[in-house]
């Protein structure tokens, strides 16, 4: 039987291959796909609740609207931030974008 | 459904997710990354509707396999100046950062398995999609609001950033 645990269990490796991508990556745009991932595995585990904890009411899934309104603005805000580091600098490698560091 | 059914359902979809996520951090060129990460979306649309949840099933397909995955290629064929190949390198210590998230999962599991959850045994909901408008425009009015006002202050934002102003 499929429950609970399991969807989350999902979830939880989802989220961790998505940190994974985050330390590992170096190119910004890798960062933003790692990010949309972990968003991904949050939002799963907001459905999931909601079927299995209360699913007479939908309040998990109209949470998981507002995430992913909120991944959606980012992704777009992001990839700008991205198109004008790379006017500037032309690299969008993280190794090479250092000017902020001190 | 029934249940067998609905079992062999769950674990292709969640190996076709798991898979493909698996291939977004490890594929060498970015592209083939973008492309399964629209894949992976697709696999989590495919779980919400075993989930019962059949609106965000098609707001999983519209936004993040319509939108987000193909914003996210043509960000990289606008910022990739030669080919692709070995354009999604490692960086050098992925064996601590394996160990670090191979810990993280260990802690999550744990978690997952020592809470005691107090499942509901009610029938779902019905024609999510009215019961969803309902609650936006009742309940959630204020957040439904400020996700349009935030819509729009991304939508500037993105506009202004991406053109540039000139610096005096």
């Amino acid at each position: 039987m499929i429950g609970l645990v399991h969807y989350l269990t999902l979830a939880a490796i989802l989220f961790v291959i998505g940190v994974y991508g985050i330390l590992t990556k170096r190119n910004v745009i890798a960062l933003l796909m790692s990010i949309e991932l972990m968003l991904n595995a949050v939002n799963l585990n907001l459905v999931a609740f909601s079927r299995y904890i209360q699913p007479d009411v939908l309040t998990g899934q109209v949470f998981a609207i507002f995430s992913i309104t909120v991944a959606a603005t980012e992704v777009a805000v992001g990839l700008a931030l991205v198109f004008r580091v790379y006017h500037d600098h032309h690299t969008v490698h993280i190794d090479k974008l250092n000017q902020m560091r001190w | 459904m029934d249940e067998l059914s609905y079992n062999i359902a769950f674990y292709i979809l969640a190996a076709m997710t798991v898979a493909s996520a698996i291939g977004v951090v490890t594929k060498p060129n970015l592209v083939h990354s973008s492309f399964l990460l629209a894949l992976c979306f697709i696999g989590i649309s495919g779980l919400y509707v075993l989930l019962q949840a059949d609106f965000l099933a098609a707001v999983q397909i519209l936004v993040y396999s319509g939108a987000v995955a193909i914003l996210i290629v043509l960000g990289l064929m606008l910022t990739q100046r030669s080919s692709m190949e070995n354009t999604n390198q490692n960086s050098g210590w992925r064996r601590g950062t394996l160990l670090v998230c191979g810990c993280l999962l260990l802690v999550i599991l744990i978690v997952i398995g020592a809470t005691p959850w107090h499942y509901s045994s009610a029938p779902a909901a019905q024609d999510t999609p009215s019961v969803i408008a309902q609650l936006l425009l009742t309940d959630y009015m204020v957040a439904f609001e400020t996700a349009a006002v935030l819509l729009l202050a991304a939508m500037m934002g993105a506009i202004a950033l991406a053109k540039g102003g000139k610096e005096e």
